[in-house]
């Protein structure tokens, strides 16, 4: 019998009120009915245009927007919780198992506080250690597991490079002792050269810890190489979701085929054979009929204009939303 | 080949409260007319700083180096843009010869005039042209760039339009003067791949048509891939390699640019691990002595790599490296 996922989501969605114009207030769909299962101890992808909900999803499951519609459930070898319900003690309890990483190591870490105390910080909030000793060996134990020394933690934040920041920030997220770690764009503001180390890090996390990682990224490239499930995002929809290498070697979806495609070559001779998507993800507000994506698929036939395809499960793990995909298995490009 | 701009030996100082700091050290490159060049290295090892440069637009803190000289050649002869003084000289070079388009198009429009309007003016700045002539090439330019219903457009407001939109409009407003370089400051980092992928589509396009040489400065080894003619690898403040794009990225000669292109995690090995140049880069007041990169060179040779700087080598004619390795190659 396989293991029970991580996090379960059916049907999620959340909505956010909007405006206050002549029809009263507009709600805007930024996570719509999604499925999702996150095994334990994967290092699950979330990819898909920004503006798509990856964030907002990421969010919902930590409980830090209300989830509008549908069901979360989180469940560890300890607890089983509700997410839609979850609240007082549970609640509390649920901050120290669930836990963010920012996108942005410069805006993340006050100024003001020396690198030790940004890591003790949690601890400290949430009532986890009782004694000033306990505190500080729980935060050089996390802190030598991110590679940061004594000296690093008695200093200040701006006197570290991106990189550093960053490992100061995993730090914190991990001082609390997560079993589930949202990376939103963790390595999006990192340098070339040392987005690999900090990846490297999180990788080293998610197997020694066995923290399990919902991974956000813009970058295709990066997703390929570190997660091993991915999911697809498209307008507040997930489209399609399979192993990392299933996905990369054949997708299903037409969106996800143009993504794939529009990541430029790191070879100068194969220059202009991208598949170009026409025109952007178009607004939340003003959501397209029938399929999403039908507004810029270049397969798109009088039923996607209609009809919203819903996720397939076919069998393989390879789920998919689109009326076509069978059709257009082994297509690569329009 | 004719040379379009040619910078020799380059160093841009700033004034700080900490003191002087490096931010260009020593760097010459020439650009041919039509050629795209790809300017790549670590953040802060000076790309922005130098661009600037080439217009004269560095803050009032930054001070150029004595040998330092930019030579822009233009229809009427060689300018020499360093010395430029007069407001009215430098307009030949800011907006007039060269342009500029920056990753957020916001930092291009005035936010409380539309976009029409500044086009407009901009033209006329930079030509005798009447009112109604440089709204007529700006709703074409608009039309060129791919924006639909350009006559609406032009009546805008920048915030009005969607992201990519802004961009491309950002790009015709740069490129409406005909200018003869083009500098493109990380214009595509903030977009999605798939706008990414028309914003190139679009520059390549109008390159062949406007026969412009073009600065293109991006930490994005793919986007150089597809765009550059050649590459120049920023580290420190210096240019530590410089050749044709196929070269740098199939054969890097410098360790630095080994670093970089085996830290990018590639789609056609999935198996390969990820390796990250070792160490931190270090900051811009604690300039290494000898070699920029001999704090995290994983092939340094030994003290002469700490004390002594290496000068220019060329490996081929075309392709250059400045790295004690290569010390038995032809100078420069
Ligand atoms: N607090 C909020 N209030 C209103 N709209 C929001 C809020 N947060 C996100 N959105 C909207 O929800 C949509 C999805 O946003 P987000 O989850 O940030 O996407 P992504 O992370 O994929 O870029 C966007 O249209 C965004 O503008
Ligand atoms: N006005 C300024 N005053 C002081 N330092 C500056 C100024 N402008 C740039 N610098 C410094 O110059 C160095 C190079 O910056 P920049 O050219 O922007 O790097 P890049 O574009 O490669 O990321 C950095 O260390 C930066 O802090
Ligand atoms: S359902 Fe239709 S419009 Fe949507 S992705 Fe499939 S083919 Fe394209
Ligand atoms: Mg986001
Ligand atoms: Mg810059």
């Amino acid at each position: 019998m396989t293991e029970r996922p991580l996090i379960t989501a059916r049907d999620l969605s959340v909505g956010f009120k909007i405006g206050s114009g002549f029809f009263g207030k507009q709600i805007l769909k930024a996570v719509d009915h999604v499925d999702l299962d996150i095994a334990r101890g994967s290092f699950f992808g979330l990819v898909g245009e920004s503006g798509s909900g990856k964030t907002t999803l990421g969010r919902a499951l930590l409980k830090a927007v209300p989830i509008t519609g549908g069901s979360a459930r989180y469940g560890d070898e300890e607890v089983d919780y509700d997410l839609t319900t979850l609240s007082g003690a549970e609640l509390r309890d649920y901050r120290k198992r669930a836990q963010l990483i920012f996108q942005d190591p410069y805006a993340a870490l006050s100024p003001r506080m020396t690198v030790r105390d940004i890591i003790a910080e949690p601890l400290e909030v949430m009532g986890l250690t009782k004694t000033r000793e306990e505190t500080d060996a729980r935060v050089r134990e996390i802190a030598a597991k991110c590679r940061l020394n004594l000296e690093h933690l008695r200093r200040f934040p701006h006197a570290f490079s991106g990189g550093q920041r960053q490992r100061i920030s995993i730090a914190r997220a991990l001082v609390s002792g997560p079993r589930f770690i949202v990376a939103d764009e963790s390595v999006a503001a990192l340098d070339v050269s040392i987005q690999a180390d900090v990846l490297n890090l999180l990788k080293q996390i998610q197997h020694d810890l066995r923290i399990t990682f919902l991974f956000i990224s813009h970058d295709l490239s990066v997703v390929a190489h570190t997660c091993d499930h991915v999911a697809v995002m498209y307008l507040g929809r997930l489209v399609e979701s399979a192993p990392t290498r299933t996905l990369f070697a054949a997708p299903r979806h037409p969106y996800t085929k143009a993504l794939f495609s529009a990541i430029p070559s790191l070879d100068p001779d194969d220059r202009g054979s991208a598949q170009k998507l026409q025109g952007e993800i178009p607004s939340p507000t003003n959501q397209p009929t029938g399929c999403k994506f039908h507004t810029r698929c270049p397969f798109a036939v009088d039923l996607c204009r209609k009809e919203e395809p819903a996720l397939e499960h076919p069998g393989d793990g390879h789920e998919v939303a689109c009326h076509r995909w069978r059709e257009l298995l082994g297509q690569t490009a329009a | 080949m004719t040379a379009l701009i040619e910078v020799e030996n380059l160093t841009v100082q700033f004034r700080t409260d900490e003191g002087l700091v490096t931010a260009v050290d020593d760097v010459s490159f020439t650009l041919d007319k039509g050629q795209v060049m790809g300017l790549v290295g670590e953040s802060g090892s000076g790309k922005s700083v130098t661009a600037k440069a080439l217009m004269r637009l560095n803050a009032r803190n930054a001070v150029y180096g004595e040998k330092s000289r930019i030579t822009l050649h233009s229809e009427t002869g060689p300018i020499d843009v360093l010395k430029l003084t007069s407001a009215r000289d430098l307009k030949i070079v800011r907006g007039g010869a060269i342009s500029m388009i920056f990753q957020e198009p916001m930092a291009s429009f005035a936010p409380a005039i539309t976009i029409g309007k500044q086009m407009v003016e901009q033209l006329q700045i930079h030509s005798d042209m009447s009112k109604a002539r440089a709204k007529e090439i700006s709703v074409e330019m608009l039309d060129r760039v791919g924006i639909s219903d350009p006559a609406r457009r032009f009546d805008q407001y920048a915030f009005e339009l969607s992201g990519g939109m802004r961009q491309r409009a950002m790009i015709a407003m740069a490129l409406s003067t005909k200018p003869k370089l083009l500098i493109a400051d990380e214009p595509t980092t903030a977009l999605d791949v798939t706008i990414q992928a028309q914003v190139i589509d679009l520059m390549k396009d109008l390159v062949s048509e406007f026969h412009m040489g073009i600065v293109f400065i991006t930490h994005d080894l793919g986007v150089i891939a597809q765009t550059a003619d050649k590459v120049s690898v920023m580290y420190l403040g210096r240019l530590i390699e410089e050749g044709p794009v196929r070269e740098v990225i199939r054969n890097p000669k410098h360790p630095y640019t080994q670093g970089l292109i085996a830290a990018l995690p590639k789609l056609d090995d999935l198996d390969a691990p990820l390796t990250p140049v070792a160490g931190d880069i270090p900051s811009p007041l604690e300039r290494p002595s000898g070699c920029v990169f001999h704090t995290r060179c994983p092939q340094i040779l030994g003290d002469i790599c700490k004390t002594d700087l290496p000068r220019d080598r060329r490996v081929d004619p075309v392709h250059r490296v400045a790295c004690h390795l290569h010390d038995e190659k032809t100078p420069a």
